[in-house]
């Protein structure tokens, strides 16, 4: 268990030390579980080259998802970016590509990691390999990253939840976007406290936000809400490192979250009774996969 | 928890319960099982019998029962990959009283002729609780190394049990029992420290009134 309970202990913690926060979540991890550093790096860049090869191998034109009601986004969207058709073009796009790309993968029953959950699991890998990408980041400051962005999902399990079915897409996808924020902070050489609101302006900007899946399965509006959580990601790193700060503090926006998600109908928390699931669209769609009417 | 909690598991999507659970379900029945399967029932229950074709649930759980992990690349052609090998297996979405909405019902036959009936339960996260095996009741989670021992409800049992365990090193941290009827079947669920060899099932399996000793160990 991380001795931090909070972000801004992650990031005061960081701050004496003169240390990123990657470095403060990994000594404390590798002390935790008894393990080296170099241990815990040479997991977290297996995991990376597992989001990598996802990416890929979902940006391909056939992904189908198991149910069949999704897949073939991601190719269109390079394709889109690489032509130059694009508003924004550049890591932007290209960030999005590659978190459809990982979610339709994921929905196509393909390989992917949890990060923190298979729902949202495009979003901090779409945003950290498209970074990659666009600035030849070495694989290692990748890594390291990744040790800040689950830093920050473990200081939002403890004091709220990852869960769609506890705290609807809010704590789902607007904490994969906090992790991602975070970590991009990182990667462009920004200060912990900069992370730190990041995380914040991120969540605030998916406050409220439902978990309302169509036919409950991790697709409609999963994959898409995944390219969401890359772009609130990438504006909120931004926002951050030009010196913006959140007049919220982070910890206070992550327990708003957990009340928000507490009050939230158990209609638009996982169940696929409310919100697009209950549309007569969505729920033509349940009727087509399942044969059966919801 | 840890980083690897939150960054991870590396699996096969789209769903933590009703993909990655429900492989480490199937594998924890072919463990049990002890030998290759020949024959396979599933019977799917709650939102595993709903939803299952949507989630790859039974492709999952058929890729479990061929001893693939919950990250194998092959999870999406389980059920051809077990045609190929002329398993006869089939899967039935059904009902199951109070169950868990994730729950399954595997049979499973080996190819000796031992026979496995195994309930277990998708709870979240990809965690797992198998909560029947033969008939009895159980509360395994699999995160743990686990002797199961099935035996007679007769006076004594889990002191001669225990003492054959202290006598070969292993430390106990969670223990239930369970039985059918009084004077009937029992069975221990015995959840343990450390490493312990298989060795220990032949030792507990000679001891008087025990049918049967299974080490499980974490998956």
């Amino acid at each position: 268990m991380l001795k931090y309970n909070t972000i801004r202990e992650l990031t005061e913690a960081a701050e004496s030390a003169g240390k990123k926060m990657s470095e403060v979540i990994l000594a404390d991890q590798a002390e935790d579980m008894g393990k080296t550093e170099k241990e815990l790096m040479d997991k977290m860049a297996s995991d990376l080259a597992v989001m990598r090869e996802a990416a890929e191998d979902g940006s391909k034109k056939d992904v189908k998802s198991a149910s069949g009601l999704t897949g073939g986004d991601a190719y269109k969207m390079k394709q889109a970016n690489d032509d130059g058709k694009c508003v924004c073009g550049g890591i932007f796009s290209d960030a999005i590509a590659k978190a459809l790309a990982i979610s339709e993968f994921n929905a196509s029953m393909g390989r992917i990691v949890a990060s923190p959950t298979a729902g949202s699991c495009g979003i901090m890998p779409g945003v950290i390999l498209a970074y990659q990408d666009a600035n030849g980041t070495s694989d290692e400051d990748c890594v390291m990253s990744m040790f800040t962005a689950a830093g920050i999902g473990m200081t939002i399990s403890k004091n709220a939840t990852l869960a769609g079915a506890g705290g609807g897409c809010q704590a789902e996808c607007g904490s994969a976007s906090a992790m991602a924020a975070a970590a991009l902070v990182e990667l462009a050489g920004g200060t912990p406290a900069m992370s730190e609101n990041a995380a914040a302006i991120a969540i605030k900007n998916v406050l409220g936000l439902v978990c309302d899946p169509v036919a409950g399965l991790v697709e409609i509006p999963c994959i898409k809400r995944n390219a969401g959580g890359a772009a609130t990601a990438l504006c909120a790193a931004d926002m951050a490192l030009a010196g913006i700060e959140s007049k919220i503090p982070a910890d206070e926006v992550i327990i708003a979250m957990k009340h928000v998600g507490d009050i939230m109908s158990p209609t638009l928390k996982e169940t696929a009774e409310g919100g697009l699931a209950a549309t007569p669209t969505g729920k033509a769609m349940f009727e087509e996969v399942f044969g059966t009417k919801k | 928890m840890n980083v690897f909690d939150i960054i991870g598991p590396v699996m096969i999507g789209p769903s933590s319960s009703h993909t990655a659970g429900a492989a480490r379900i199937g594998r924890m029945a072919r463990h049990l099982l002890g030998e290759p399967v020949v024959k396979a029932h599933v019977l799917l229950a709650g939102s595993f019998a709903s939803t299952y074709r949507g989630h790859g649930t039974d492709r999952a759980i058929m890729a479990g029962i061929m001893n693939m992990k919950p990250d194998d690349k092959r999870i999406r052609n389980s059920l051809e990959i077990a045609r190929e090998k002329g398993i006869d297996f089939a899967m039935e979405p059904g009902e199951i009283e109070n169950c868990h909405p994730n729950t399954a019902r595997i049979s499973l036959v080996g190819e000796t002729g031992k026979k496995l009936v195994m309930q277990a339960s998708s709870v979240g996260g990809g965690n797992i609780m198998i909560t029947e095996i033969n008939g009895l009741r159980v509360d395994i989670s699999g995160q743990y190394l686990t002797l199961v021992v099935v035996h007679k409800d007769v006076p004594g049992m889990i002191a001669i049990v225990t003492t054959a365990m202290a006598e070969n090193g292993m430390n106990i941290f969670n223990f239930t029992l369970s039985r059918d009827k009084k004077g009937g079947t029992a069975v221990m669920t015995i959840e343990v420290d450390g490493e312990v060899g298989e060795s220990i099932n032949g030792i507990i399996s000679k001891l008087p009134n025990v049918s049967s000793s299974t080490l499980i160990k974490p998956l």
